[in-house]
């Protein structure tokens, strides 16, 4: 229902210049390729595992090739005339290629074609795989179906991957819809996937395959239980993006934390390098079916939330337009915006009502993700709690989709079982008591939350202008974002981005984006 | 009365020494798991210990909130907390004193090092804006205040510490999960000892979890915890640079 009288011409100028903005990077993101987009690529063709040094094998592959200079042509051009030439799995190839038994820049080449047809195969292949597990995603969900909107999303974060599955079952069976297990602190600035099933972490746990593996099943089994399926979410961000899309797709994650900017602003991580991360991880998220959350809540953690808001919006339309270009679907991107206005402000909450309904009202068909108070949680747990209850009104009364629980002790620590539950228990009581408020209730025409909507709306649009004169490079150099301006050289990761050869070879580009919508 | 020697918690009456307490068990919920609960209670040294609510919050977990009324008092007369000291100066006062002692800007590094990811803190002192309507170190007019972010290492510190000529350095850290804070802030200090750089700058340290007590401990002039702003660090800096007379001594003029 719409409720804050928005012109739609303004939000379709909005979308069109924020359009303008994406096509000046897609140029950018489509002459360039990264260190971890081939490791990716490698990692679709089946390649698992580490050395003896606990190095991947996909980053001993690619480190060679990259030094070698050759990357450019594409890993899969030289893995690919490998496979042929030795007639190996990719599997054993890899571990020729580490061991050193093989190397791959001394074989002979096979012409140029024979090489495309059979990496044309084996994308194709590897892609079944993929889409295999998003047809079993929609088979549960048919079968047993999913928690009603907004979904109750929480995190665990022990560091121990077996007590994160003991924890994340013990929240399903409290009433949680999704599970976020939190990566361990600093996971974001490793240029490498560590391996394994992990036990040691700091404020979170590794995302590993053999822990996003090890939660799945546990969320399966309590899914039955429960008679719901239960979503699992990780964090595709960082310098490894576009491997844990795959790994992520490969063990049937349903949503991942995947930002167009979010490294660029909030990790220091290069913005050439990012730019063509996101887009290879977005092209296999789309293609796998699963919900991206995208991290503008953050903004407002270093910027404040009322004279900042419509840097939010502007962010999520431009999130929304890189999504577009590797062809996700508006019901798949899970724009995010955070409930942080300082609680001292006189009709804070009324704010909060015209930001969170004017989300939901520009982006209809998205499943938007709603973050609780963060920035203005204190140790005082009781005060806490009351004001994640006035997160969860607003939540409710403007129809939010994935809403990440608060949590009364966000402040002091990671969440123990019982915060959790309370947080749990306490949205469960706001949403059942306020059910049907939304058809209830609309703004005064012309009244604050109207009013206050629609300049945030006016100011998020001339700002995307103003990008769109600038471009986003720049903009994110002069810090239009979250206050914080990054240089386009600066940050770390720069030196894995190549510069791709006309003859760059990458199945998966074109073969992802014919079916990201086509298949959904 | 009040006896200062032996201080109980107050509820509704002097001296009736209630708490209150939330817990989990881990063990599914039964009047057995409900006796568990108050018993364990007792042996936390609360009398008349009473479970108000029992819920099992998943098949192998139980959650209590239990009342007791605490035996033990405390003697607050013997007790001597190390704080920072200081005299708060206000914004003005602080561009002001160093107007007076110096000729020159005051330079500060500000970093959330090594495995940190978590800005908040460092920003509320450091950004302009800074938190709570107290204006950060960036607004200062006579401080070169340089924010360097999160997940920021150690070595990168001490190289902007070379670069700016920094006079103090603040670190923040936010996760102290299995300690990796004391890791971190360790490293820091070994590594400005093995420089030589240590007794050049003031070292400052903030957090959550942080106290005055443990920066002292681990070699850091001063820790600050929750409710501080950029005034009450910027009142130690000033205070600390001049007291250890660190300031070149050919340009001071006060």
């Amino acid at each position: 229902m719409k409720k804050l009288n928005l012109s739609q011409d303004v939000i379709d100028c909005g979308r069109k210049y924020a359009k303008r903005i994406v096509d000046q990077v897609q140029e950018h993101i489509d002459a360039h390729s990264t260190v971890a987009v081939e490791r990716s690529v490698l990692r679709l063709l089946g390649i698992d595992g580490v050395d003896q040094a606990g190095v991947p094998l996909v980053n001993g592959i690619v480190e060679e090739l990259h030094n070698a200079g050759v990357l450019g042509k594409g890993a899969m051009y030289w893995f690919v005339n490998g496979m042929i030439h030795t007639k190996l799995s990719s599997q054993q190839l890899a571990e020729c290629i580490v061991n050193k038994t093989i190397h791959l820049l001394e074989l002979p080449r096979i012409p140029k074609g024979e090489i495309e047809d059979a990496a044309l195969q084996l994308a194709i292949h590897s892609l079944t795989k993929i889409k295999e597990r998003r047809q079993e995603r929609e088979a549960w969900i048919a079968s047993i179906g999913k928690g009603q909107e907004p979904m109750l999303y929480v995190i665990v974060a022990t560091g121990n991957v077996y007590e994160d599955a003991i924890q994340a079952q013990a929240a399903a069976r409290q009433g949680a819809d999704i599970i976020a297990v939190i990566r361990t602190t600093g996971q974001s600035l490793l240029d490498y996937v560590p391996y394994g099933p992990t036990t040691t972490g700091f404020g979170g746990t590794y995302a590993t395959q053999a822990n996003f593996q090890i939660l799945r099943q546990a969320l399966d089994e309590v899914g039955k239980e429960v008679n719901r399926y239960i979503y699992l979410t990780n964090y595709c961000s960082g310098l490894c993006m576009p491997e844990i899309a795959v790994m992520g797709a490969l063990e049937r994650l349903d949503v991942m934390l995947n930002d167009s900017m979010y490294g660029i602003i909030f990790r220091d991580i290069n913005m050439k390098r990012t730019f063509v991360d996101q887009y290879f991880s977005r092209l296999i998220n789309g293609y796998a079916g699963i919900i991206i959350n995208t991290g503008e809540d953050n903004y407002l953690t270093t910027a404040d939330a009322i004279e900042s808001g419509h840097t939010v919006l502007a962010s999520e339309l431009i999130n929304e337009q890189f999504a577009f270009r590797c062809n996700m679907t508006s019901e798949q991107l899970g724009l995010g915006h955070a409930f942080e206005i300082d609680p001292q402000t006189p009709n804070g909450f009324m704010y909060e009502l015209a930001q969170a309904q004017l989300v939901r009202e520009v982006f209809p068909k998205s499943p938007i993700k709603y973050m609780p108070p963060t920035k203005y949680m204190t140790g005082n747990i009781f005060k806490g709690h009351v004001q994640d209850t006035l997160f969860n009104v607003c939540s409710i009364m403007t129809g939010q989709s994935l809403h990440l629980l608060g949590i009364l002790t966000e402040a002091i620590h990671t969440p123990l079982i019982h915060d959790r539950f309370l947080s749990i228990e306490s949205a469960k009581y706001v949403f059942n008591n306020l059910r049907g408020i939304t058809d209830e209730i609309y703004f005064r025409e012309g009244g604050f939350i109207q009013q206050r909507a629609q300049e945030v709306l006016e100011k998020a649009v001339s700002l995307l202008e103003e990008i769109a004169d600038v471009g986003l490079m720049q903009a994110l150099t002069l810090g239009y974002f979250a206050d914080i301006s990054r240089a386009s050289e600066g940050g770390k990761g720069l030196q894995g981005v190549i510069v791709k050869e006309c003859s760059y070879l990458n199945p998966f580009i074109p073969l992802m984006l014919k079916g990201g919508k086509s298949n959904a | 009365m009040l006896d200062v020697h032996h201080v109980k918690p107050y509820g509704d009456t002097l001296n009736d020494g209630i708490v209150q307490l939330s817990f989990t068990l881990p063990i599914p919920l039964s009047n057995a798991a409900k006796e568990a609960a108050r018993q364990l209670t007792a042996n936390m040294g609360l009398e008349e210990a009473a479970v108000a609510h029992a819920e099992g919050i998943s098949d192998t977990f139980s959650f209590f909130i239990v009342y007791g009324k605490c035996s033990h008092g405390v003697n607050i007369a013997g007790i001597t907390v190390p704080e920072v000291a200081l005299e708060v100066l206000s914004k003005k006062e602080i561009d002001e004193f160093i107007r007076t002692h110096l000729n020159r800007k005051l330079n500060v590094v500000g970093a959330c090092i090594e495995s940190d990811a978590h800005t908040v803190g460092i920003d509320a002192i450091m950004n302009i804006k800074g938190f709570n309507g107290h204006k950060g170190l960036e607004s200062y007019h006579e401080i070169n205040a340089v924010n360097m972010g999160a997940q920021v290492a150690c070595e990168e510190v001490i190289h902007k510490v070379y670069e700016i000529q920094a006079d103090a350095i603040l670190i923040s850290q936010v996760v102290t999960q299995k300690n990796i804070h004391i890791t971190n802030l360790t490293r820091l200090v070994d590594m400005l000892e093995a420089e030589g750089l240590r007794d050049k700058v003031t070292l400052v340290v903030g957090g959550p979890r942080i106290s005055h007590e443990l920066a002292k401990e681990l070699g850091y002039d001063a820790g600050f915890s929750s409710n501080t702003y950029a005034e009450h660090v910027a009142s130690f800096l000033v205070q600390e640079v001049k007291r250890k007379n660190m300031w070149d001594n050919g340009k001071e003029t006060g």
